[in-house]
């Protein structure tokens, strides 16, 4: 397991590269990497500043990641989020989940990603011409990530 | 106690972060925000609505019947928006 908060960006495919390496039973890897848009739903997006809380963000996020290896039978498991000032097209998140089939890796990477939404301490302030605005929590994403109980 | 404040809510309130001496009476979450509301209107405006109130004790998301004790970091902040 691997998880990662940090400013500077990160490589997609060395991280998948690293996390793969050597590993002959994997059969399958899904990766999720997040971007900043430059819309929202009331204007255009100049710049996006993520604030996070040091300490309890890597916390949650590797108990995120341990449910995910206790549900699913994973080979390799990779989280990187950032933070920072960002710019629209710059990487936020990445995701990697590797796995003997395809179910498993495909499942327990939505999970990741439905869950770092909802449990992981980020903010994000977008700076739009009008002003700064912090971005509000959507009721969807709580939706989503709820779909996992059970 | 450690009380760290997170985005619109550092900014409501005025400050990062503050150390303060925890009344003996206060037992619970719930308990240390109405204590926290009555300090003067800067906190009572930040935290008139509790629905937009996240809070973790030392790192874990609370609830209001959990406990706080005096050597605590407790943080109050919106709803997340990662990802």
């Amino acid at each position: 397991m691997t998880v990662r908060v940090q400013r500077e960006d990160f490589d997609t495919a060395a991280e998948l590269e690293g996390l793969t390496r050597g590993n002959r039973k994997i059969g399958a890897v899904v990766t999720f990497t997040g971007l900043v848009r430059d819309f929202a739903e009331d204007g255009q997006i100049r710049k996006m500043t993520l604030e996070h809380y040091p300490g309890m963000t890597e916390k949650q996020l590797a108990a995120i990641v341990q449910q995910a290896e206790q549900r699913w039978p994973l080979d390799g498991c990779l989280v990187i989020h950032r933070y920072g000032p960002l710019e629209p097209g710059d990487r936020i998140v990445l995701v990697i989940v590797a796995s003997a089939h395809r179910q498993a890796a495909f499942e327990a990477c939505a999970f990741l990603v439905d869950w770092l939404k909802t449990r992981a301490p980020f903010w994000k302030l977008e700076e739009r011409e009008q002003g700064h605005r912090w971005v509000e929590a959507k009721s969807s994403d709580d939706a989503a990530a709820a779909r996992w109980h059970r | 106690m450690r009380i760290l404040y997170f985005a619109w809510l550092r900014e409501r309130v005025g400050i990062a972060e503050e150390t303060v001496d925890l009344p003996a009476d206060i037992r619970n979450v719930a308990g240390l925000l109405d204590w926290l509301r009555s300090r003067g209107d800067t906190y009572a405006t930040a935290l008139a609505d509790l629905s937009m109130v996240r809070v973790a004790v030392n790192q874990d998301y609370a609830r209001p019947d959990d406990p706080v004790s005096a050597n605590d970091e407790v943080a109050l902040f919106p709803p997340v928006t990662g990802g």
